[in-house]
C-alpha cells in the first residue's frame, strides 16, 4: 500500500499538468470538492465545526480496525476541495501514521500562496484536528 | 463636464501594476480607497521637514505642522459646510468617533429607560457602542426593519419614534448594500420629538454632498481612508452646542486648560477631544486628498460613479444565477450579489486569480445578513478611477464563475 508520502507525491503532479495558473488550480480544486463523499447529516452540528475556519467546515471520524476513517464537509466549494484531498492523504491509516505524517502537500501544489493568510490558518486548524481525532484514537488503543 | 479617467488614474501609483498575473482591478473601495500621489508626498514632506509636535513648539517647525494640521481641519469644514471649523474633530475613525458618542453625550444624555434607535442596514461600528452603552445604563436598542430590497420601512421608523427616543443612530449609505437612506427627513422626524441623531458618513462622506447644516445632522461620522486619505484617521462632526456640554473622551495632554492634582479644567472644543498626540502626518496628508476631491468635483465624482453603477448592473443582470442584493433605486457605487450554488469566498477567490479585488463575506454587517438569509456576498465597489473597461473585464469573469454552477 502506498505511503502518505506517495500520495502526496501523487496530488503534488497531479497538480504539475495546470502550471502555475491560479483559475485553473482553483478550478480544479472545486472540481475534486464535488467528489466528496456525502456527510452524515446527524454529524452536522456545531460541536463538529471546526474553530478557526472562515468558512464552516464539519469534521467527524471513527476508527474502524484500528485505522482512522474521516468524514468532513463545507459550505464553500474551495474549502471541500481542499477537505477531500485531505481525507484522501489520511484516510483508513493508522493513527500512528497520521502523527507522523508531514503534511507538506498544500503549499507543493502552490495553494499556500492562493488561499492567503486568513484561509491557509483555517487549514492548519483542519489539519490539527485531523491529527487530533488520530492521537485520541492512538490513546485509546494504548490504553 | 465629465470627468478625465485616465489622468485621474495617473494620479495613483498602486493601480498601475499586475496581480497573479492580470491588471490590478480595485474595486473594494467601500473598504477603503487608493491615495493619490499628492497624499504620499505629504506624508514624505512632513517626516523630511516639518515632523514635530503640534499646538505647543515654539519653534519654526512645530508652527508649521500646527499650521497645516489645522488648514486640514478647515478643508474638512468645507467638505461638509459645518459652521466653523471648531466643530471637526480628529479621531482615529468612524468606529471611534461613534464610540466617542456613545462614551460621552450617552452617558451624560442618556439614561435608563431612555431609547436609542438604530437600523437593520447598521455597520458593527454603528451597533456595538450603543449595546455595550445600553448595557451600562439601562437604555433601550430599537431597530428600525428593511424591505427585501435593502430600505428602511419609514413607517415602522415614525412608529418607533416617541418622546422615549434620545437618539437616532443611522447610516447614511449602507457599506453592504449601498442604499442611501432618506436622511434628512429622518432626522426632521428625530428632531420633532427632541431626539438628537448621528449619521454614519463612512460610505456618503466620499460619494455624496454632505452638507451638514442643511442635513441639520447633530453628528456625522466618517474616516480619511475612504476619501483617497490615510488609514488611521477619522472624523466627528458636531454640533458646537453639543460638543460643549459634552465630557470629555480620553484624558491627557492637549485636552486640558489647566491641570492641579486637586481639578482639572478642559480645553476648549475641539482640542477637548483630542487628547494626546495626534496623527499628525495622516491629518496632514489628508488635506491633499481632499483637494483631489474639491479639484475633480463631487458631482462629477458621484456621476462617474453613477454610470459605473449603472452600467454594472445593466450587463449582470442577464448573467445567469446571478443574484444581486441590496436593489434600493438609490444607492451609492456598490454592487453587491452573489451567484446560485456558490459561496461568496469562493467567488472572491475567484476574481482575485484574474487580478480583481473585491469584498467577500457578511461586511462587518451581521444583522443585515440574517434579515436578507444570506451568509454574506461579494461586494463591488467603485471608485472615481475605476472604468467601464474593467468593468467590463469584471463582468466576464462573474459570468465564467457562474456558468460553472448554472448551465
Amino acid at each position: 500500500m502506498s505511503t502518505i508520502a506517495d500520495i502526496q507525491n501523487e496530488i503534488v503532479s497531479e497538480f504539475e499538468i495546470l502550471g502555475d495558473d491560479r483559475e485553473s488550480t482553483i478550478f480544479y480544486i472545486m472540481e475534486l470538492g464535488g467528489s466528496l463523499e456525502p456527510y452524515p447529516e446527524d454529524f452536522r452540528k456545531d460541536e463538529y465545526i471546526i474553530q478557526g475556519c472562515q468558512s464552516k467546515v464539519w469534521l467527524v471520524a471513527e476508527e474502524q480496525e484500528g485505522k482512522v476513517i474521516y468524514k468532513a464537509d463545507s459550505n464553500t466549494d474551495i474549502t471541500k476541495g481542499l477537505i477531500s484531498l485531505l481525507i484522501r492523504v489520511l484516510n483508513d491509516r493508522s493513527p500512528k501514521e497520521i502523527l507522523e505524517a508531514n503534511l507538506d502537500f498544500i503549499p507543493r501544489i502552490g495553494m499556500g500562496n492562493i488561499l492567503g493568510s486568513q484561509r491557509s490558518n483555517g487549514l492548519a486548524a483542519m489539519m490539527n484536528q485531523m491529527k487530533r481525532y488520530a492521537l485520541a484514537f492512538q490513546t485509546k488503543q494504548n490504553a | 463636464m465629465s470627468i478625465q479617467v485616465n489622468a485621474i488614474r495617473s494620479l495613483f501609483p498602486i493601480l498601475h501594476q499586475e496581480v497573479n498575473g492580470h491588471p490590478l482591478i480595485y474595486f473594494d473601495n467601500a473598504a477603503t480607497t487608493q491615495k493619490p500621489v499628492a497624499v504620499l508626498d505629504a506624508i514624505q514632506q512632513y517626516y523630511e521637514k516639518d515632523n514635530s509636535n503640534i499646538h505647543r513648539g515654539a519653534h519654526t517647525l512645530a508652527d508649521r505642522a500646527t499650521r497645516q494640521y489645522e488648514e486640514t481641519r478647515e478643508s474638512v469644514r468645507s467638505l461638509l459646510n459645518a459652521r466653523e471649523a471648531a466643530e471637526v474633530i480628529f479621531t482615529k475613525g468612524t468606529t471611534e468617533s461613534i464610540n466617542l458618542v456613545a462614551k460621552t453625550f450617552g452617558s451624560k444624555f442618556i439614561q435608563k429607560g431612555d431609547e436609542i434607535l438604530i437600523s437593520t442596514l447598521e455597520h458593527h461600528s454603528n451597533i456595538v457602542p450603543w449595546q455595550m452603552l445600553s448595557e451600562q445604563n439601562g437604555a433601550i436598542l430599537k431597530v428600525i426593519p428593511i424591505t427585501d430590497s435593502g430600505e428602511l420601512i419609514l413607517e415602522e421608523f415614525e412608529k418607533l419614534l416617541s418622546s422615549k427616543t434620545k437618539l437616532v443612530c443611522i447610516v447614511h449609505a449602507s457599506n453592504a448594500l449601498g442604499t442611501i437612506n432618506p436622511v434628512k427627513s429622518i432626522i426632521a422626524a428625530a428632531h420633532a420629538v427632541g431626539a438628537k441623531v448621528l449619521l454614519d458618513g463612512a460610505q456618503s462622506a466620499s460619494h455624496l454632498e454632505v452638507d451638514v447644516q442643511e442635513l441639520d445632522c447633530d453628528f456625522l461620522a466618517f474616516s480619511a481612508h475612504k476619501l483617497y486619505g490615510p488609514t488611521g484617521l477619522g472624523v466627528l462632526y458636531g454640533k458646537r452646542e453639543l460638543l460643549e456640554e459634552m465630557p470629555p473622551f480620553l484624558g491627557g495632554g492637549e485636552m486640558i486648560r489647566e491641570v492641579t492634582f486637586e481639578k482639572t479644567t478642559y480645553n476648549t472644543i475641539p482640542f477637548k477631544f483630542e487628547a494626546g498626540t495626534p496623527s499628525i502626518a495622516e491629518v496632514i496628508a489628508f488635506k491633499p486628498a481632499l483637494d483631489f476631491i474639491f479639484t475633480t468635483g463631487k458631482k462629477q465624482i458621484l456621476a462617474h460613479e453613477n454610470d459605473l453603477l449603472d452600467y454594472a448592473t445593466g450587463i449582470l443582470r442577464d448573467v445567469k444565477g446571478l443574484i444581486p442584493v441590496g436593489t434600493a433605486p438609490e444607492k451609492v457605487a456598490v454592487f453587491s450579489f452573489n451567484v446560485q450554488g456558490m459561496h461568496p469566498f469562493d467567488v472572491g477567490q475567484l476574481l482575485d486569480a484574474k487580478g480583481i479585488a473585491v469584498r467577500t463575506g457578511h461586511h462587518c454587517t451581521q444583522p443585515l445578513m440574517r434579515r436578507l438569509g444570506l451568509e454574506g456576498t461579494v461586494r463591488a465597489s467603485f471608485a472615481v478611477y475605476n472604468t467601464r473597461a474593467e468593468v467590463d473585464v469584471f463582468a466576464q469573469a462573474v459570468s465564467k464563475i457562474a456558468s460553472l454552477k448554472n448551465k
